[in-house]
């Protein structure tokens, strides 16, 4: 008997490892993370990986896939994968079957998991222990870490591990990923588990019919029998908001708060722009030197290196606003905005759960396309995904903050308290939402008929933002916004340079206006010229249908190879070619346009047709123009 | 005793949770955030333009519109918990 017994579990072995059994130690290569929105499972995922992940698309979906080596632990032999934050495993939501997929392995190019992390929040067990009987009945290995212990600590809760570990037949740590504590229990577990050492822990009877009811009946039986003690209301949250949502203080602040972002990121991102420009600008000078004084060195300077740094530039002040939304959503007070604005979100027939993404639309509206995926209702979320790219994303900064500089004189009122430049950057936001809240109304009531879908927010607690966590986020778009920089902009750049001295006659290089480019210029120059635009405006027009930032790039590039503005900085060479009338129009183009490939892109594939992104692209470019037309037509009457 | 909509229940009131009348992909999501009939709830406050409002059930606060709180239907156990 012993003999049909032995390979039976060497099989189960394998099963269980994914490593044959070669008589050395089965090992573990991948585990993951799973829990409830809200419980802190990000920044332990930050904590357990360091700053290494890499960030992907599950293939056929768009759910976001986080990995990384956990090298924090010291484990850089495994691999952590970050679900979605779910309720339960319940395949209402996308993000539910992808997390469903990859446990059991189902999921295409993710190795089936060796072992869970299932991290809950310790302050409210009786709610967050219902994602515990879906996972366990999985069969992984499991270790549950009841996270924020310090929160729990300091509002008098209480909780007893061991009693708990019992009562669910897995291990189960305090842990508190925001500070860094109990982090131990981690790779100690996951040596344990993949040696099969007995913990003592037995199978527990789980709910057999795992309905939201039953699971609550179970969790509450658990935290019953456990004597579990939530922790007090956290005295702060309550406090604040009747504060920060008062009748009268509450709007007033939401609309501070949004105010100040952009004066800051004004006062204290231009002069970081402008320095790192000076910067760049002395270090292409110096390294120009070096070069050959040939065709290289026009190439690389004038072509290149003044493309890619008219876009560089602009880093600080990305790098500030993605500073301050970070801090918003991580102190909590985000989800009250969310809750302020539903009222407007409403009027215009969309779902307050739309503020979401429409508020990261600011960013990029290619997440926030993404990020539509929790409305339930397909037209709702459809009207989202058309309304979105109205909202001003951050590659329309560099254009504006370009335009801006160059035309609108830098005075303040109210003793340096409000700027111009900041109430002009405010009012093309404002045009945006504008812009938006029309599309939405003209979804609602042409296109669509309203629905119900319910609006439910979570408010959590206040808490102090984590230097890591804000660290991570700048250090995301720092490095999405140098990659996008050193790849399409770069090639924008070098194909708007190498048109701009082409054809070649005679051994030297084309005049800017006999240039490929100039012929295009010129042909396109009649369809823009209403609306204040010369022929390179054009071009850059042109140009950045592959994303907004080109179009600095490609103005960098052009004034650059100019023999008439060679030597003056982008702003002024504009100032002296433009007029007010054009500059503005030019802005209020950018506010409306689709001029984003990526954008497109995941429009196509959100909607799975060719339909609504082409749509989208005319309809926004009609606007675009008739809008950027009018603003010409007017201002030029006036000035 | 008293059994009220969600969406009536005066500011300060609590009470719980009786049944909710909603379809279910909706109740599903509700009831996980522990919106299930026997939990306990508080109405907290209103968002300043007096819908969403705010509630706390299990701890934690949850914004609701008044149409979907008033499906919802509590019975009252404390008039106004704030005094």
């Amino acid at each position: 008997m012993s003999s049909c017994h032995a390979p039976a579990e060497v099989l189960e072995e394998e099963v269980a490892t994914g490593t044959p059994s070669d008589g050395s130690k089965p090992r573990f290569k991948t585990v993951a993370l799973i829990g409830p929105p809200n419980c802190g499972k990000s920044t332990l995922f930050n904590r357990l990986t360091g700053m290494r992940q890499k960030v992907a698309n599950y293939p056929g979906v768009t759910v976001e896939h986080h990995s990384g080596k956990m090298k924090s632990i010291g484990r850089n032999d495994l691999t952590l994968i970050d679900l979605p934050g779910i309720y339960s495993l319940a395949t209402y939501s996308e993000d539910a079957r992808v997390a469903v997929e990859v446990l059991t392995g189902k999921m295409a190019g993710v190795p089936r998991p060796d072992a869970v992390l299932l991290v809950l929040d310790a302050t409210h067990m009786n709610r967050q222990l219902m994602l515990a009987a879906p996972v366990f009945s999985i069969g992984l290995p499991t270790l549950v870490l009841l996270n924020m212990s310090d929160q729990l600590e300091a509002r008098g809760g209480k909780i007893d591990t061991l009693a708990l570990a019992k009562e669910l037949g897995h291990p189960v740590a305090l842990i508190s990923a925001a500070q860094g504590k109990g982090l131990d229990v981690v790779p100690n577990f996951l040596l344990q588990a993949a040696n099969k050492v007995d913990n003592g822990l037995r199978p527990v009877q789980l709910p057999i019919l795992q309905s939201a009811a039953s699971c609550r009946t179970w969790a509450t039986q658990v935290t019953g029998r456990t004597r579990y003690e939530a922790p007090q209301a956290a005295l702060w949250t309550r406090r604040l908001d009747a504060v920060l949502l008062n009748r009268i203080l509450g709007p007033i602040i939401f609309l501070l708060v949004v105010f100040a972002v952009f004066q800051v990121v004004f006062t204290i991102g231009q002069p970081l722009s402008d320095g790192m420009g000076n910067w760049l600008t002395a270090l292409g000078a110096k390294a120009a030197l070096a070069l050959p004084d040939n065709w290289m060195r026009a190439l690389l300077r004038d072509g290149l290196w003044n493309g890619v740094q008219a876009v560089l530039v602009f880093l600080p002040q990305i790098l500030l606003l993605f500073l301050f939304i970070g801090i918003l959503e991580d102190s909590g007070y985000l989800a009250r905005a969310a809750l302020i604005a539903d009222r407007v979100m409403r009027a215009i027939g969309l779902n307050g759960k739309a503020f979401i993404p429409l508020l990261s639309a600011y960013a990029c509206a290619v997440p926030a396309i993404m990020a539509t995926r929790t409305i339930e209702n397909k037209r709702e979320r459809l009207a989202t995904i058309m309304v979105a790219p109205f909202m001003t994303c951050s590659a329309r900064l560099p254009i504006y903050t370009l335009i801006i500089a160059a035309f609108i004189p830098n005075v303040h009122f109210l003793g340096g308290l409000i700027g111009l430049r900041a109430m002009v950057m405010l009012s093309l936001y404002g045009l945006g939402f504008l812009a938006a809240l029309g599309t939405a109304k003209l979804m609602n009531s042409r296109v669509m008929k309203a629905s119900s879908a319910p609006f439910v927010i979570e408010l959590p607690q206040y808490r102090w933002p984590t230097f890591q966590s804000l660290t991570l986020r700048l250090y995301d778009r720092g490095a999405m916004f140098l990659k996008k920089a050193g790849t399409i902009i770069l090639a924008c750049t070098f194909i708007v340079w190498l048109l701009s001295v082409l054809p070649v006659h005679g051994g030297h290089f084309s005049d800017l206006t006999t240039s490929v480019i100039g012929h295009i210029g010129h042909f396109v120059e009649p369809v823009i010229r209403p609306l204040g635009f010369n022929w390179k405006i054009g071009i850059g027009l042109l140009s950045s249908i592959v994303a907004r930032e080109v179009i600095v790039g490609t103005l960098g590039t052009l004034y650059g190879v100019d023999p008439a503005t060679h030597a003056v900085n982008l702003q002024l060479a504009l100032r002296h070619d433009m007029t007010i009338g054009g500059a503005i129009a030019l802005v209020v183009f950018f506010a409306f346009a689709m001029q984003c490939t990526s954008t497109l892109a995941i429009v196509r594939r959100e909607t799975n047709s060719w339909k609504w992104p082409a749509a989208q692209f005319a309809y926004m470019t009609i606007v675009a123009y008739t809008a950027a037309l009018l603003t010409n037509q007017i201002i030029g009457r006036f000035f | 005793m008293d059994i009220t909509a969600l969406s009536n229940a005066a500011v300060g009131s609590a009470g719980v949770v009786e049944r909710i009348d909603l379809p279910e992909e909706i109740s599903h999501h509700l009831a996980h955030l522990g919106f299930l009939p026997g939990t306990h709830v508080e109405v907290l406050r209103r968002a300043p333009a007096g819908d969403p409002r705010v509630y706390r059930i299990d701890g934690i606060d949850v914004g609701l519109r008044n149409e979907t709180a008033q499906h919802i239907f509590l019975k009252i156990t404390a008039k106004d918990t704030a005094q």
